[in-house]
């Protein structure tokens, strides 16, 4: 009989051997692990904009004129626009509902005349308010073109305009406002709580399946030997699927990575034993991978998608939405993520959402270990 | 070698249940069960499916914890300290617990790791294994890519890699070929007498009990009865009989059947077997006719026919099937009937690998044909391209005069198809499934009505008719399921292992109106892995890796084999000698 320690350690090597061996022989974990980040990075980074550049904009100029014109070329000018022109306002219309264009600015024949005889001159907006957030974005784009045209329209003529609240405007922390600063460092989450929560369930489910479980559970292993060696093989690999993609941020994507790269790598540690704690807990709750894939995909990797402030904000979610935000261990991840990447090491946004994901951590293998039994009922 | 107090049993239960709970129901597994096994000998758990001989393992390997009752393995209380037993027994659960993905030996490193057997000690250790489980050649090969039979043998050394006390096996033979059933009893012998390992092995083979030093009968979660094969059998001394005739086999034995003292009466080569309730012969003036040629024999009782006399307590219950199934009864069957499937040179190829290879048979109208082989010999490939589900890859298929590969459709509509896992709609009632599958075989709306009120009478399924088919008991879901596929009066029937883990009773009940279809002209294509079914057959074809190894009638195969050693030999003998002789000449081509 060897000694109960040496046992111990010996069980937990075999199995987590078994469960390396059984991860390099799987395409479908090597998938998860590495072939699905890229994927996910290539889609969102290039794919995926939050930002309006190029907006199809529809110009009626019923009387083109030197001042119409030169109002007309404020939008050709700027990179937010690529102008249409029309010279009636019908077909403008019929464009607009026909997707071609978002947005019409209508200019009529008497435009150039009020503009010089009263100063009135009224320029017809129309937007495509079915993209709410678009249309806001390209309503706040048109008054920056003509505000900026007015500026130059008044200095032309040696006026200054006259304004009395004037605005001075800074953008801090992604000063050229690229979406994928923001999406790229945010999809790290996704990917780590893909890979520690749904192919954990899914592989532990599998030994259900397969029988494999049952012959596990009559040797002499105890259920913290075997839990760990479920974690130990997974938390490497989520690491390298993590790393995969704040490399490919880094260097594909030239996100710019402020805070320190070893807070990065600590706080993904304790995100990664929050997924795995899940995944290894949905596996208790389901011994059938569909079920398994089923919870998983429902209650790790859509609210990790969805209510972690990845993409969408969670200041602006409803108040009871914002709530439930809270048990999204992703949130704190995401917080995490985008402040080291974008501005830095700020410590209390950092310390403080590491705090949170190490309570959470503790109650989830808390909860695990209480729930894991070396039974079969 | 043996290390253990004689006196201390291996196993204690007393006063033990277990009941599962599904949603609204409870399921007793176990009722009130006391036994003691003897250390040192290999113990029989026997009893048909649901019979709780899968609870009891995992009872006394401390997976799952008894309602009630008290379980000692080795001395020590399982639900006190579960982990002390696991460290001193070994268990293969039903599927051998082997990684497919891992290859043998990091099967067996696994295992060791686990067990903890010390580093020097696992060179001489695997050795010694690998060559008793004949797995010597092929360390490297992933468990996967192993036939049935050598899976089994690795899970069985994956169990023994730190000698176990006790070796709790459960249904470790269930559909792997008679010869690897064969060597796993060797195995298992051997591990007795060399180094004293008391073994509990769990199987529905009522023929494995007679292997067994000691026999536990389990039957809906109580104990029957528990005690040595003779002890069972001992009892039926002058109870069983054996009877030829000038009649068919099946004739004869149907007729038997029906008689009022016979418990039992089952076709046995090419005789009838007959168990009577009383010590003496059946009474034959009860039939009531005379049987041209009559010859009775006593022969030996075993413990198959105290099986069946205990299950039907003794009662003759024997259906009375000829009158029920007398409204399908269409044509007498005639000597010189014209082939109905003619299968010549057939192949199936998936990717590289031949799944079938270069099979021909053809089947005579109201023949009962039986394709026979261990799991994965080609005996499923072949059944779906006569179905014409899967197209074949060369050679051709004729079903009732239509080439499969042009007319599958009216191939079909001739045939009536019984898959081998349950697939009837298990919420839907019995009266729903049947009503789905007459108009899925789109029958006329009076013809519908009167079929399914001649399969709930004719299968005794009127008193379940609006149950939910899921809740039927196997038996019962099998009638079930031979009955929707007779729905459209099919003149082909195919079965495709129709009775594995249907209980022995069942067992024979279905094989009754297998014979009562096949006399009335319907023609049967059968497969299975149980040996003794063959003898049900008029003839066989003997598959074995997607070749055919043998065709002929059982009689033919089993007279291949006679020896003045065995002058009588069994399917099972029958089928060991086929492959060692396969082996022999591949080994003499090689």
């Amino acid at each position: 009989m060897s000694t109960p320690r040496g046992g111990a350690l010996m069980r937990l090597k075999g199995m987590v051997r078994k469960e390396s061996l059984q991860i390099l022989r799987d395409p479908s974990s090597i998938a998860i692990a590495f072939v699905m980040p890229v994927v996910l990075l290539l889609l969102f980074g290039y794919g995926v904009s939050l930002d309006a550049r190029h907006i199809p904009l529809g110009l009626v100029l019923e009387h083109p004129d030197a001042n119409s014109s030169s109002f007309a070329a404020a939008f050709d000018q700027s990179e937010y626009f690529s102008p249409r022109y029309y010279t009636d306002i019908q077909s403008a219309e019929r464009d607009l509902a026909a997707q071609r264009i978002d947005a019409i600015v209508w200019l009529r024949a008497d435009f150039s005349k009020r503009l010089l005889a009263r100063g009135d001159a009224p320029v017809g907006v129309i937007l495509n308010g079915v993209d709410a957030n678009q249309a806001r974005i390209t309503s706040g784009y048109v008054q920056g073109a003509w505000q900026s045209w007015l500026l130059a329209y008044a200095a032309a003529r040696g006026q200054e305009l006259k304004m009395p609240v004037a605005v001075e405007q800074r953008v801090w922390f992604n000063p050229a406002l690229r979406s994928r600063n923001f999406l790229v460092p945010g999809l790290v989450a996704v990917i780590m709580t893909l890979i520690g929560a749904l192919l954990t369930a899914l592989v532990v489910a599998r030994e259900w399946e397969r029988g494999t479980m049952e012959a596990l559970m009559v040797t002499p292993i105890r259920i913290r030997e075997l839990l760990l060696g479920k974690v130990m093989p997974y938390f490497v690999l989520g690491m390298g699927g993590m790393l995969l993609s704040v490399a490919m941020a880094r260097w594909q994507f030239d996100v710019p990575l402020q805070g320190s790269f070893w807070l990065l790598l600590i706080a993904s540690a304790i995100f990664m034993l929050v997924a795995l704690a899940m995944g290894l807990l949905i596996s208790t709750v389901s011994r059938n991978q569909f079920v398994a894939g089923q919870i998983a995909i429902l209650v790790t990797f859509l609210p990790a998608f969805i209510l972690s402030g990845f993409i969408f904000d969670i200041g602006s979610m409803p108040a009871p939405i914002q709530v439930i935000t809270h048990i999204v261990p992703a949130r704190y991840f995401v917080a995490i993520l985008q402040s080291l990447f974008m501005a830095g090491d700020i410590w209390p946004v950092v310390l403080g959402n590491a705090a949170a994901l190490l309570l959470m951590m503790l109650v989830l293998f808390a909860v695990l270990r209480r729930k894991a039994r070396k039974s079969l009922e | 070698m043996t290390a253990q107090t004689p006196s201390q049993p291996a196993l204690e239960l007393a006063g033990v249940s277990k009941t599962f709970h599904g949603g609204a129901r409870a399921i007793a597994a176990l009722q009130d069960v006391s036994l003691q096994i003897r250390p040192g000998q290999v113990t029989g758990l026997i009893g048909p499916d649901g019979a709780g001989k899968t609870t009891l393992m995992r009872l006394a390997a401390g997976l799952v914890s008894a309602d009630a009752g008290m379980l000692k393995v080795l001395g020590i209380d399982v639900a006190h300290d579960p982990l002390a037993v696991q460290s001193s027994i070994g268990y293969m659960p039903q599927r051998f617990g082997l990684y497919e993905d891992l290859s043998v030996q990091e099967n067996l490193d696994l295992y060791a790791d686990l067990q903890g057997v010390p580093p020097g000690q696992r060179p001489a250790r695997f050795a010694e294994l690998l060559h008793m489980v004949g797995l010597a050649p092929f360390t490297g090969r992933l468990a996967g890519r192993l036939s049935g039979g050598m899976k089994q043998k690795l899970g069985l050394a994956c169990t023994l890699v730190s000698p176990p006390r006790l070796l709790l096996l459960d249904e470790p033979t269930v559909g792997v070929d008679p010869v690897s059933r064969r060597e796993l009893w060797s195995i298992v012998y051997r591990l007795v007498r060399e180094h004293g390992t008391s073994v509990l092995l769990s199987t529905a083979y009522l023929d494995e009990a007679e292997r067994c030093d000691a026999v536990i009968l389990l039957h809906q979660g109580r104990l029957l009865g528990h005690g040595s094969p003779a002890d069972f059998s001992g009892p039926l001394a002058g109870h069983s009989y054996s009877l030829t005739a000038n009649l068919p086999k099946r004739r004869l034995q149907m007729l038997l059947a029906r008689l009022p003292g016979v418990v039992d009466a089952i076709i046995e080569g090419e005789r009838v077997r007959v168990v009577s309730r009383e010590a003496a012969p059946p009474d034959l003036r009860a039939l009531g006719e005379t049987i041209p040629g009559l010859q009775v024999q006593p022969v030996a009782a075993r413990f198959e026919d105290a099986f069946v006399m205990r299950l039907r307590g003794g009662a003759a219950d024997a259906v009375d099937t000829a009158a029920a199934m007398q409204g399908s009864t269409r044509r007498v069957a005639r000597a010189e009937d014209p082939a109905v499937i003619a299968v010549d040179q057939v192949q199936r190829r998936f990717g590289a690998f031949y799944a079938v290879k270069g099979v021909s048979f053809e089947v005579r109208q109201g023949e009962v044909f039986g394709l026979l082989g261990a799991n994965g010999a080609g005996k499923s490939t072949t059944f779906r391209m006569l179905c014409g589900l899967l197209p074949a890859s060369a050679g051709s298929l004729r079903v009732a005069g239509h080439d499969l590969r042009h007319a599958a459709a009216q191939a079909r509509a001739r045939i009536g198809y019984m898959a081998q896992r349950f697939s009837l709609y298990v919420h839907l009632s019995v009266r729903q499934n049947l009503t789905f599958f007459a108009n899925a075989y789109n029958l006329p709306r009076a013809r519908r009505a009167s079929r399914i009120q001649w399969a709930l009478h004719g299968f005794d399924l009127a008193d379940y008719a609006d149950l939910p088919s899921g809740d039927l008991s196997l038996g019962y879901k099998q009638r079930l399921a031979l009955a929707a596929a007779l729905m459209h009066e099919p003149d082909i029937l195919f079965l495709d292992e129709p009775t594995s883990g249907v209980d022995p009773l069942a067992r024979r009940e279905f094989w009754q109106r297998i014979n009562l279809l096949a006399e009335s002209g319907v023609t049967v294509l059968v497969t299975t892995h149980f040996m003794d079914e063959a003898n049900y057959c008029d003839r066989l074809l003997i598959m074995a890796e997607g070749e055919t190894l043998a065709q002929g009638t059982p009689a033919e195969m089993k007279a291949r084999f006679r020896t003045p050693q065995l002058p009588d030999p069994s399917m099972e003998d029958a089928f060991i000698g086929l492959i060692e002789r396969r082996a022999e000449s591949s080994g003499a081509a090689a």
